[in-house]
């Protein structure tokens, strides 16, 4: 056959590639595909036809903007949460079928279904989650510190088209080939090229390898603008907690990222080069993968999560309107786990055989992280208590994650003591564990933040009914879909399974469904509430007029919404834990500071997308083993690299007398406005002391 | 965007004194954070090399093809090119281009001596029936001081580059933080080398 | 990192006499080993040990001289990354060789 051919003999103009890798005759993919390009060929068209294609080069691509480069990823991220979780729909009907008498074993066939549980994993950790949370940490950290931009805003660009080439690597891998069959973190020897000699494992390999240098890059960009370009006087115990989580996270991200790089390099070599490191025979080392990869992996939630724990804080304090309780604690949980995270990830191969004593430090190690992980309920707890809490559809999000993560943060508790994990190791248990927190946890907190600051990027609050109704149905479609799983998981039932033949299970599956059914009416409410909101960005209730529409207490309320291309007029001295709110309380803010200097700011470049996207070519060629395309896209990026090294006049100034009107326009619109802490100053003097009680001044 | 002005030569001194101290600041914490990321790199590297030390699956070990006085040497001329490239930093900061294109042309020419011998070892090695597909063990050796040889190759390519940039602008601002930069990359493979040479060609020649 | 001194103020950076201590003590750190190693005259134990101390003290001169690394307050972050990464390391490479030592004597794998 030619297809065999191909893959022991690949043509040298394409490779592996023929026309039998199209999956013209699949039923599924084909009218997805049809779908997809005729889609394509409408947005194109669009853009054509309202010659928009001049405004979004200059305006939105070559941008170094680091807003919009935030609001890129998350417009990304939302489309690959479409794509991911179509996956789990496929799932949970699939498993539900499958275990009806009529229907007998489902409809998607094994090698199908493999594909789609890793394609959901993939995509639901590498681009709906990390995206979304790098898009919010975009728009709103340099906001929150006081700055102007990242601090390197061109790496923070190349960045973000590293991702997407990541994310587009995944979708081409539907429509041209197929994807890995092999689960989200591609175990060996399984993966290997003797069990797994299709490209689906190579499409994962350069997705995740091309996507996870961008995450580098950014944990090097945020790192460096948290600790050097800070507003004067913003000390490290006056940065807001959001910043505090995204530090944390992206130093745990510097130190990871580099693991999976190699892990990945390693793999890569066993399969195109016969190296030896996974392999079954000739001194390969297959668990050597599971401990790199789990080295990686478990620092990775953390890297996850914490920036949500940030957006909590955040939300919590706003809307009870207090200053958050307990702010000391919080960081120093948050660097508690930082450090600790690195240090309990074993506990996802408890059952490879190292021992009692291993598995007895890390199942300790896992317990212990639970620690300061509760010390930030009590946190969030404390800080609604005698409040005066607004209940918005952001806080309703926090609500549902208080809630949700504790239960799953208890069900990773069980999972933690290693004679339990015995038990349950590779059932349905630990995909409902981790779905719990990573749900409950990050997903949860991501929205709160999204619909918290989803008015500071575009300019237009969302509409809280519509709100409400998506954390609702997300809130109980959660327990629906994945309560009946804890239950099989503890009856026996192994995950992934793409055939079950136990008819006691087919009640929880079809509860599961109905839980899924109900998540994706939560979804469908969400991006409905977002086109809405849009549609009537300019009426009022929606309108963000002022750039503060929660009166918060940090400076990203400081700025006009969506803000200035420059963010801020002055360079603003902080003084206090709660910049905004100190001002408010002291009459300073939105008040004209007597002079404007003239602005410094990064152009615009060319470099981000050329440089981004030649990785796709790249890793494309090396997907399908053409050799001619990897190596002139590798001579064209260096080409591009060194010739944007060699370029002059990468910034400009802006001029005070833009400057002035830009901001007279801003300061305007806050005139008379009268905050909360002067409507109600008697619940604020006792609950926001001001200088005199801080807590740090009593110190001395 | 509008109303902007890209004349350089307009804005006052003191303006332009604190963007380049700061940008200089700024730019060298961020390439100390990228070493970091590199540093883990090398550190999965080794930590891959260290559990398959003994995956020899019957096939040839390093006992019996490490030269030490071969190694001896390869660490001498990259311990002299750390030095010699802290001579060019000294030329750099007196602004004395001759000294500091002197120093870093030597500092060039140890590299790739260094990266000749290299290349060298690897196919000895090869003929000897150590290739990477040999075993775990050599896997695990090939990738460890690859990696490494493939970071002084990138070195030395930036160097050609930063010939190219100090032909063009001199001593201008940017390209003492290239500099900088280079130099910092280059005494962190030394440090690497450090590693290698202990952990795997001293202790597996034991 | 030298230069980064020069702009925290302009302070002195790097000497000639600097370098060329940086490399005596190098030259020495490499050279016990490599004796030790290559004459064969002490116990493999202290072969090894000698070879850790000399490696992490060879680390730490060109960190000192070369690098410029001194702990010094405009240096505050440079050193607690340092501190940070060495951990991190430590985390990954002892806790590789601990599962894995007790992994292959549980597996009975050639120990």
């Amino acid at each position: 056959m030619v297809q065999t051919d191909l893959i022991k003999d690949p043509h040298v103009l394409t490779g592996k590639l023929h026309w039998g890798v199209i999956p013209f005759h699949d039923p599924v993919v084909m009218p997805v595909m049809i779908a997809a390009i005729l889609g394509g060929l409408f947005v194109v068209g669009f853009v054509t036809y309202k010659k928009l294609w001049g405004y979004l080069w200059d305006e939105w691509f070559t941008s170094v903007d680091h807003k919009k480069i935030g609001i890129m990823y998350c417009i990304v991220a939302l489309i690959m949460l479409l794509r991911g979780f179509s996956d789990a729909i496929l799932m949970r009907t699939h498993q539900a079928l499958s275990t009806a008498d009529e229907f007998g074993a489902g409809y998607l066939p094994p090698e199908h279904y493999d594909q789609i549980f890793t394609a959901h994993g993939v995509i639901m950790i590498f681009f709906v989650a990390t995206p979304l949370m790098v898009g919010i940490m975009n728009v709103v950290m340099p906001l929150q510190i006081g700055a102007r931009d990242v601090a390197f805003p061109f790496l923070n660009s190349l960045s973000f088209y590293l991702f997407l080439v990541g994310a587009l690597l995944v979708n081409i891998s539907l429509f041209v080939g197929e994807f890995a069959a092999v689960g989200w973190l591609a175990y060996t020897p399984l993966s290997g090229i003797d069990y797994s000699p299709g490209v689906g494992v190579d499409y994962w390999i350069w997705a995740l390898q091309i996507s996870g240098l961008g995450t580098t890059l950014t944990a090097v960009n945020f790192v460096a603008t948290i600790l050097k370009m800070r507003a004067p006087g913003m000390t490290l115990m006056k940065m807001p907690v959001f910043t505090w989580t995204t530090f944390c996270a992206n130093g745990i991200a510097l130190v990871i990222f580099p693991i999976l790089t190699i892990a990945i390099a390693q793999l890569t070599l066993d399969r195109y080069f016969d190296f030896n490191f996974f392999t079954n025979d000739d001194g390969g080392n297959q668990m050597m993968w599971v401990n790199l990869i789990w080295a990686w992996g478990h620092p990775e939630v953390y890297f996850l999560v914490l920036p949500a724990f940030g957006m909590i804080s955040e939300v919590t304090a706003t809307f009870s309107r207090k200053r958050l309780f307990g702010y000391t604690s919080l960081v120093w949980a948050t660097i508690v786990i930082m450090i600790l995270s690195f240090l309990v990830w074993l506990h996802h191969f408890f059952t490879m055989g190292s021992g009692a004593s291993v598995n007895a430090f890390f199942g300790i190690m896992t317990m212990i992280i639970g620690i300061p992980t509760g010390v930030k309920l009590y946190n969030w707890i404390f800080t609604m208590y005698k409040g005066r809490v607004e209940l918005t559809a952001s806080m309703w999000w926090v609500i549902a994650m208080l809630i949700t993560f504790t239960i799953g943060g208890m069900t990773g508790v069980m999972l933690s003591i290693p004679a339990n994990d015995f038990v349950l190791h590779n059932s349905m248990f630990v995909p409902a564990h981790f779905h719990n927190v990573i749900i409950g946890g990050a997903v949860y907190g991501y929205f709160a933040g999204f619909t918290y600051w989803f008015p500071k990027a575009t300019g237009a609050k969302l509409n809280e009914t519509l709100g409400k109704w998506s954390v609702a149905l997300w809130f109980f479609g959660y327990f629906f879909a994945w309560l009946p799983l804890y239950y099989t998981g503890f009856d026996g039932m192994t995950r992934r399974l793409q055939y079950i033949d136990n008819p006691e299970w087919q009640m929880s599956m079809y509860i599961a469904l109905i839980g899924v059914a109900m998540i994706a009416a939560g979804i469908g409410t969400q991006v409905v509430n977002i086109a809405w909101s849009l549609y009537k960005r300019n009426e009022p209730g929606y309108k963000d007029v002022t750039g503060d529409p929660w009166d918060g207490h940090t400076l990203e309320w400081f700025t006009a919404s969506p803000p200035q291309f420059y963010n801020f007029g002055e360079e603003i001295q902080v003084s206090d834990r709660d910049p905004l709110l100190d001002m408010k309380q002291k009459g300073t803010a939105y008040k004209r500071p007597s002079k404007y200097g003239r602005i410094h700011m990064p152009k615009n470049t060319w470099a981000g997308p050329v440089l981004g996207m030649l990785t796709l070519p790249f890793g494309f060629g090396f997907v399908w083993h053409i050799w001619w395309m990897v190596f002139a896209s590798l001579a064209a990026i260096i080409a591009c690299w060194i010739k944007y090294n060699f370029e002059r006049d990468k910034d400009y100034y802006v001029e005070v007398p833009e400057v002035e009107r830009i901001e007279g326009e801003f300061l305007k619109s806050n005139e008379g406005r009268e905050f909360y802490f002067e409507k109600h100053a008697k619940h604020y003097k006792k609950w926001n002391p001001s200088k005199e009680n801080d807590s740090s001044v009593v110190a001395k | 965007m509008t109303a902007l002005t890209n004349d350089h030569d307009t804005h006052d001194h003191d303006d332009h004194h604190h963007h380049e101290a700061e940008a200089a600041d700024r730019y060298m914490f961020g390439f100390w954070l990228y070493v970091i990321s590199d540093c883990l790199l090398f550190c999965t590297l080794f930590a891959t090399y260290a559990v398959m030390s003994q995956n020899f699956a019957g096939g040839i070990t390093p006992h019996e093809l490490f030269d030490l006085n071969f190694v001896a040497v390869e660490t001498a001329l990259l311990l002299l090119s750390s030095f010699t490239f802290g001579m060019a930093m000294l030329g750099a900061n007196e602004e004395n281009m001759g000294r500091m294109k002197l120093w870093l042309k030597i500092t060039a020419l140890l590299g790739l001596g260094f990266l000749a011998m290299e290349i060298y070892e690897f196919v000895h090695f090869s003929h000897e029936g150590a290739t990477p597909q040999t075993s775990g063990y050599w896997t695990a050796f090939y990738s460890l001081v690859a990696t490494h040889g493939l970071h002084v190759t990138v070195g030395l390519v930036w160097m050609a580059i930063l010939f190219v940039h100090f032909n063009r602008d001199g001593f201008s601002h940017e390209n003492k933080i290239r500099l900088a930069c280079l130099s910092l990359f280059w005494h962190f493979l030394d440090i690497i080398w450090i590693c290698v040479f202990s952990f795997v060609y001293l202790r597996g020649a034991m | 990192m030298s230069s980064s001194e020069k702009t925290h103020g302009g302070q002195a950076h790097g000497s000639v006499k600097e370098y060329v201590v940086g490399l005596i003590l190098s030259i020495v750190l490499t050279a016990i080993p490599f004796y030790l190693v290559m004459s064969g005259v002490a116990s493999d134990t202290f072969t090894v040990i000698a070879i850790v101390v000399a490696a992490i003290a060879q680390v730490l001169v060109q960190m000192v001289f070369f690098l410029h690394m001194n702990g010094s307050s405009d240096q505050t972050w440079l050193t607690a990354s340092a501190i940070y990464t060495v951990f991190i390391l430590l985390f990954v490479i002892v806790g590789s060789l601990w599962i894995f030592e007790h992994l292959n004597h549980n597996m009975l794998m050639g120990h």
